[in-house]
Order: C-alpha cells, then structure tokens, then sequence
C-alpha cells in the first residue's frame, strides 16, 4: 500500500520502537502531526518550546541506552532546536531530529519560515540530510538511527520539505544499512592491548581517567573489574560520574577544574595513565604545557581517532569500542603471570592519602544561620538513598550536585559539560521521568538557568511529571560572579539577579506545589517532605548562601597543581 | 609545513560545504581546493592543500575521515607524489614584449591559446612553485588576468587512493 512521506516518517519510528516523539507543530510538519493523530503507538509530547523538546529527547537517551527523538517545524522552529542539538552534539549523545521544511520547489525564495536546516545544524550534528525524494525517507531515518548511535554516538538531522511528506509511495523499511564511508571500528588492536597491559603491569604510580564514554558504552561493568583487578586509584570525568562506583574506596573523585586536590595531583604526577573514554578536555587537565612538564606514559582508549593525541602526546593509542577492548584487556591481565609491584603500589596510595589530608577532600563549612548549598545536596543524596536520578543545570549548583551526591551507577547524572548550556535542567528531567516513571528524578537548578526553560512547568503539568525541583537560589549568576570576585577584582557586572519571581506563587501557577526553604534547619524536612508526594512536582526554592564559591579551583589557563583550595588558605 | 591532501567523497550535495565548513570551524587553513567526480561518478576526488603542524595535520585527516560522507583520505606528503595546477594567465602583448612573452611562455612550456590584438592567455600547468616562477619572471604591469585551479595531487606508482 502506499503511503504519504508523513506516514512513512511515523511508521519507521515505530519500526525503530520509539517510545516519545519530544516535539512542537508548526506549518511545515502538519502532514506529520496528521499522520502521528491517527496512531497510537508513538507518543507526542508537546513541549513549550522547541529547545526544551530537544533537551528532554536528551534526558530521554542519556538515562537509557536509547536514541532520544525531536520533531520541530521549520524556520524558528529548527533555530529554537539548535542549541539542545549543539549540546547533544559536544556531549555524544544519540539523537534524532526531524525538522519540516518548506516545500522543496519554494527552497532558496526566501520563502515563509526557511532556514538553510543543513546548513545552520551542520557544525553541530553527527550527519544531516535533506530529503529530496519521497522514497529517501524511509531509508535515511534508518540510516539517521544507525549513525545516531554507532560509533561515537551524536545527534543527525532529518530535514522533510513539506510537499514531499505529502507525496505518497510504497513503504519498505529496510532491514539493514550501510553506508560504504562509514565503518565505525569494533575491537582494538591486540597488538596495543598487550603494549597498553604491559606499562600497566610495570606502573609504579599509575592512575585510570574514565570519561563519558564508559557511560555512553555501557562499560561500567567492564571499567569496574578492570580497576578492581589492578588495585588503582581511579578518577571520573564530569560526565563520567557513575562509570564507576563513586562510594568504592578506589574512587578519588572528580578530576579538573573542580576536581578534588588528590584527583588532580595523581593525573600530574603519575607514571602510567591510562584514558578510557575522555577527551583531555581543557576543563579536565588545565593548562596543556604545565600538564606535559611531567613525563608520563599515556593509554588512550578511544573509539574517535580525532579524540586521541587532539591536546596530549599518545604512547599507546587504542581506537575501539570501549566493551570489547576493555574485555580484552582484562583477558590479557588476567593472563599475564606478572602483577602490578605491590610495595610502588601501596607507596602510591600512601600518596595520594597524603594529598587527600593536605587538600582537605571536600569540604565545606556548614551553618546554622544560612542555607549552605554543599548541605542541600549532601541531604539530598541521603534522603534519596543515592538512588535518584539527577539532573542539573549549568553554574555553581551544578558542581556541588556532582562533588556531593555520589553517583554509584551510570546514567544517573545528567548534565551538560561540553556546551554548559543553562535551562537544560528541567527539560532533561522531563525525558528522564518519562523514560523512568517509577523513579525518583531530582532536578538541580540555579534561579539563573531554571528561568532559561521554565516553561516546562507547564509540559510537566500536562504529563503528570513528578519531578523535585531543587533551586539553589543564591540571587546570583553564582559561577559568574564567583569569577568576577576571583579575576576581575569584586567587580559585579550584570551577575546579580535583579527582580526575582516568586517562584513558590509561579509553581503554583503551573499548579505545581511550590516551598521556600530558608532555614538550614529546615533543609532536611522540606527535602522529606518533597520526595514524600510521590505525585507531585514540588519547586524547592533554597534560599543559599550567595557568597558561596565552588572549591577546590584550578583557574582557567592553570596547571593541574596550581589549585586554590578553599577560601581561608 | 606545506602538505597536499587527497580525499574521496561521496559525490552528493552539500558534500563539499562539510569540507570547507570543518575547515573554517577548526580553523584550519586552506591554501587551495580543487574538486570534481572520478571515474565514479558516486564520488569526487578532492586535492586539499594546507599549512599545519604535524599534529594539525594529523587533527586534519581524522577530522576529515570523520565526516560521513568522506570515503578516504590520504596525506599525499607522506610519500612520493605528482602534483600539477593549471594557470590561465592573460598579459598585456604589445610592442617588443610581444616576442618576449612567447619566448618565456615557450620556455616554461606553456601555450598561447587566444590571441588578440594587444594581448595574448597563455596556458601553463606545472607544480605551484613553476606557476609562481613564470609569473615572476615577466613584469608585473603586463599581468591583466591570472586565474589558477590550486593543486591536484596524485600518488607515484602503486601509492592508489582508491575504493
Ligand atoms: C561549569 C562547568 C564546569 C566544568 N568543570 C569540570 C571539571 O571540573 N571536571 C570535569 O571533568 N569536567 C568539567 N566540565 C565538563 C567539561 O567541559 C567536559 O564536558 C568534560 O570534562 C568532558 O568529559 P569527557 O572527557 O569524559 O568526554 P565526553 O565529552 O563525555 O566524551 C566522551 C569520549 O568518549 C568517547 N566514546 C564515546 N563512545 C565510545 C565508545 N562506545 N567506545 C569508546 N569511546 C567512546 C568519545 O569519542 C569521546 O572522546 C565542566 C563543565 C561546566 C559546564
Ligand atoms: C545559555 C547560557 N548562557 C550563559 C552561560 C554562562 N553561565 C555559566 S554559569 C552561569 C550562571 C548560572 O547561574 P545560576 O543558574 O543561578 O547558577 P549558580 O551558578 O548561581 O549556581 C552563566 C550565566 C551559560 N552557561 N549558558
Ligand atoms: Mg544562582
């Protein structure tokens, strides 16, 4: 039977078993939003706006291991969408965005709502296209989900010209797919493993740095025996939290620029490193030349060539999928007759003891007179039990929720570290909720960054999204000014939030259940009392310290070594 | 350092603007880029010549590679290599320069394909280095037009950049 191009669109979505379809309707999608009417298998979720509906298409894909999917119209409906892609894109996260299009015979008039689709996402996909035949789209949403999540995973961009999803043809979903310019590798070279096994074995002060990556390959379980098996301390990425078990005591917590003292003088002074899945962001090792002062032999596990020797000399670069080359890896280890020296070893570790005494670890003062951001967040991990997904926006917030709750499995820190893109938060939390409807979702947000997509509110209402919202209200664009009073000599400049809502009147509004928290005292009731309305969204709005900084701290441009620890030292 | 880049790319629209767009975004440079379909017309063959360090260079062959729609890469510096550009030069031929153009044309193997009045387009193909000595060795105000192709490259012997 043939069907219109808006059909086939639908129909290869449930072929692909998508569960959500995050979107916002428009002029140049109406053929497909006839056409998703008159279904029921795929569900809609109107979001409020289009950046929202790529965010929670996110949340979606980064709390399971499936491709999260958008549909936006054209015109402002695909620029709205650009910065959620963009951030899907510096994160790798497996996406796939429809977008309508103007019909194909008015492209290049300028007409009503055109936007060169392709050609404004193209820095910030994996792969786009623009349908140019009525019997391409079945095949290329295929190949959009293919590309989406092989390889390095990434956002791809479907762009349907509205006359052409009006066009019928026979539908054929095609079994498979292949694209003769894209081969993504699978195993790494055993050649490299056994080099990689053999500095490991032969480390005296050897470090692990595990990254997005583990997540992003379900390699968790594979990253865990290996670093059991070596007896190494281990540090994660920002948005590599939950690759391993932040609670183990082989852990020594976040690296970079808000890494702990302990993390980030290991990487300096270690003798063998081994990278799993982390890209030597400039956030995560600093300045590149003070990094490179101290000689070190390198292990790059990577499965983007691009990603290996980009900002650090490589010793043993392994190209690969991270499973199979961390599963032959500990094969050849476990093989192997020789073990790691245990004297280096406990030397090593006396060490880093050492250092987690001189650097404090983490710590904050806490108070009886104002709310201490650290104290919501230590509370919050203890009254979800370390088992809640959390979500978070961009700032100073976001740091504390990853320093302080411990994130013991993968996917449940959701967070975005390559673009830092404020209002990703609520959104995010949105597709985590529906993806998890059972689960408890906490969103972490600052009164800057929930104002960014506040909206969402409203879409929470409409699907029953029980989401905590807990605001770190410091009446500041924290992270700004914590820069300013550091680098640019307590100069304020446009960091304060001025005219404030009140945002227990706005939840309710949205007819949420809102509370103001303004006692430490009250933190923990309120939190208890929060996560007890199963059914609810309630908006914490924490009134917190708004001289609070975020400590330890490597300034920008600095050397890993060069941290300022707190702020009486 | 100077290297010459070869790249087989599906021949598709917008495959083109991908190139050029990795190269402005990452800021790499191009000093030239020539393009056009192979044998097989499903893909072009595209000679990219840049300036980079050996680890920009290196970011630029995985970059590329990267891209979906690109087949092959092949840093044609690596190792022996032809490379010849085509250059239309149109000068001013008048007077005694008339005879001395045609000489240096001759010299440099070049031909004379349209001739008028007071001019003369001469044809010359060659490595940018021979391109860049005729243009020099005739004087500057003769010069009206030149127009070049940029660079196209191609392995010696068995070195194939094929699919
Ligand atoms: C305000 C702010 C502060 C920040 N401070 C810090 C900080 O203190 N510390 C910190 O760490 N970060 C920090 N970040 C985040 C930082 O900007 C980067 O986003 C982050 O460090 C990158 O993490 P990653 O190296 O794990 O790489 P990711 O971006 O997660 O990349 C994953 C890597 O894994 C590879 N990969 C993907 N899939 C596979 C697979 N199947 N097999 C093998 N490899 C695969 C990819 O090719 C890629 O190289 C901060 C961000 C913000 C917004
Ligand atoms: C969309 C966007 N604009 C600007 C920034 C720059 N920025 C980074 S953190 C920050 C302040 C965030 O303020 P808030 O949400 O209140 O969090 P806080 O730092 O106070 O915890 C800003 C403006 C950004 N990351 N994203
Ligand atoms: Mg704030």
């Amino acid at each position: 039977m043939e069907l219109t191009g808006a059909e086939i669109a639908i129909r290869c979505l449930q072929e692909e078993g998508v569960e959500y379809l995050f979107g916002y309707p428009g002029g140049a999608v109406l053929h497909i939003y006839d056409a998703l009417f008159q279904q029921e298998q795929v569900k809609h979720i109107l979001v409020r706006h289009e950046q929202a509906a790529i965010h929670a298409a996110d949340g979606y894909a980064r709390s399971s291991d499936k491709v999260g999917v958008a549909l936006v119209t054209s015109g402002p409906g695909i620029t709205n969408a650009v910065t959620g892609i963009a951030t899907a894109y510096m994160d790798s996260i497996p996406m796939v965005v429809i977008s309508g299009q103007v019909p194909s015979y008015a492209i290049g008039e300028d007409a009503f709502q055109e936007v060169d689709a392709v050609g404004i996402t193209r820095p910030c996909v994996k792969h786009n296209f623009l349908i140019k035949d009525v019997k391409d789209i079945a095949p290329t949403i295929k190949k959009a989900f293919y590309l989406a999540k092989s390889g390095r995973p990434g956002p791809v961009l479907v762009d349907i010209p509205k006359d052409i999803s009006n066009q019928r043809t026979e539908f054929i979903y095609p079994e498979n797919v292949s694209i003769r310019a894209y081969n993504p590798v699978g195993k790494g070279d055993s050649t490299q493993i056994k080099r990689a096994a053999q500095l490991l074995l032969g480390a005296k002060r050897p470090m692990i740095y595990a990254g997005g990556g583990v997540v992003l390959s379900g390699a968790a379980e594979q990253l865990t025996g290996l670093v059991r098996l070596l007896g190494f301390p281990i540090t994660n990425t920002l948005m590599g939290l939950g690759g391993f078990p932040a609670t183990d005591k082989q852990f020594v917590g976040m690296l970079g620029m808000h890494g702990t003292y302990e993390a980030n003088m290991a990487m300096q002074h270690c003798d063998v490193l081994v990278a799993i899945g982390a890209r030597f962001d400039d956030r995560v090792i600093g300045n590149v030349e003070h990094f490179a002062q101290v000689p070190r032999k390198i292990i790059h596990i990577d499965i983007d060539p691009s990603s290996i020797a980009k900002r650090v000399k490589v010793d043993v670069p392994i190209v690969g999928e991270l499973k199979p080359v961390l599963d032959e890896l500990l094969a050849v280890l476990r093989a192997s007759k020789q073990q790691p020296d245990a004297a280096d070893l406990a030397a090593w570790w006396k060490q880093i003891k050492e250092w987690n005494v001189a650097g404090g670890g983490l710590r904050y003062k806490n108070s009886t007179e104002i709310i201490k951001p650290q104290y919501v967040i230590e509370t919050l991990y203890k009254i979800t039990h370390g088992d809640a997904f959390v979500t978070s926006d961009v700032g100073q917030h976001q740091m504390w929720a990853a320093q302080y709750y411990k994130f013991d499995q993968p996917r449940r820190w959701i967070n975005s570290g390559g673009l830092g893109t404020m209002g990703f938060g609520l959104p995010a939390a949105m597709g985590v909720q529906l993806k998890h409807p059972e689960a408890t979702v906490a969103c972490v947000t600052g009164e800057g960054s929930i104002q960014m997509n506040i909206q969402e509110l409203s879409t929470c209402k409409q699907f029953h999204l029980p989401i905590k919202v807990l605001s770190l209200n410091n009446r500041y664009l924290g992270m700004v000014r914590q820069w300013q009073q550091f680098f640019h000599g307590d100069r304020y400049s446009e960091s304060y939030m001025d005219a404030l809502p009140d945002f227990v009147k706005l939840a309710e509004a949205y007819g949420h259940v809102g509370m103001r928290i303004e006692q430490p005292s009250d933190v923990e009731p309120a939190l208890k009392e929060a996560f007890a309305r199963k059914k609810e969204l309630v908006f914490m709005d924490f009134q917190t310290d708004p001289k609070e900084n975020v400590f330890p701290m490597v300034p920008g441009g600095k050397g890993l070594s060069e941290v300022v620890l707190s702020e009486d030292l | 350092m100077r290297h010459i880049i070869s790249v087989l790319i599906e021949n598709e629209a917008g495959a083109l603007s991908r190139v050029a767009g990795l190269f402005s975004a990452r800021n790499y440079n191009i000093e030239s880029l020539t393009v056009a379909p192979t044998e097989d017309a499903t893909l072009s063959r595209m000679t990219i010549v840049t300036r980079g360090s050996d680890a920009v260079i290196e970011q630029i062959t995985k970059q590329l590679n990267k891209l979906i729609d690109v087949a092959a890469v092949m840093d044609l510096s690596e190792g022996e290599h032809l490379e010849r550009e085509l250059m239309l030069v149109k000068v001013r031929a008048e007077g005694a320069a008339r005879d001395e153009l045609k000489r240096m044309a001759d010299i440099f193997r070049g031909r004379i394909l349209d001739v008028s009045a007071n001019t003369y387009t001469i044809e010359l193909t060659g490595t940018r280095v021979k391109l860049d000595s005729f243009l020099q060795s005739i004087a500057r105000d003769l010069i009206l037009e030149t127009v070049r192709t940029g660079a196209s490259g191609i392995g010696r012997g068995e070195r194939i950049l094929k699919l």
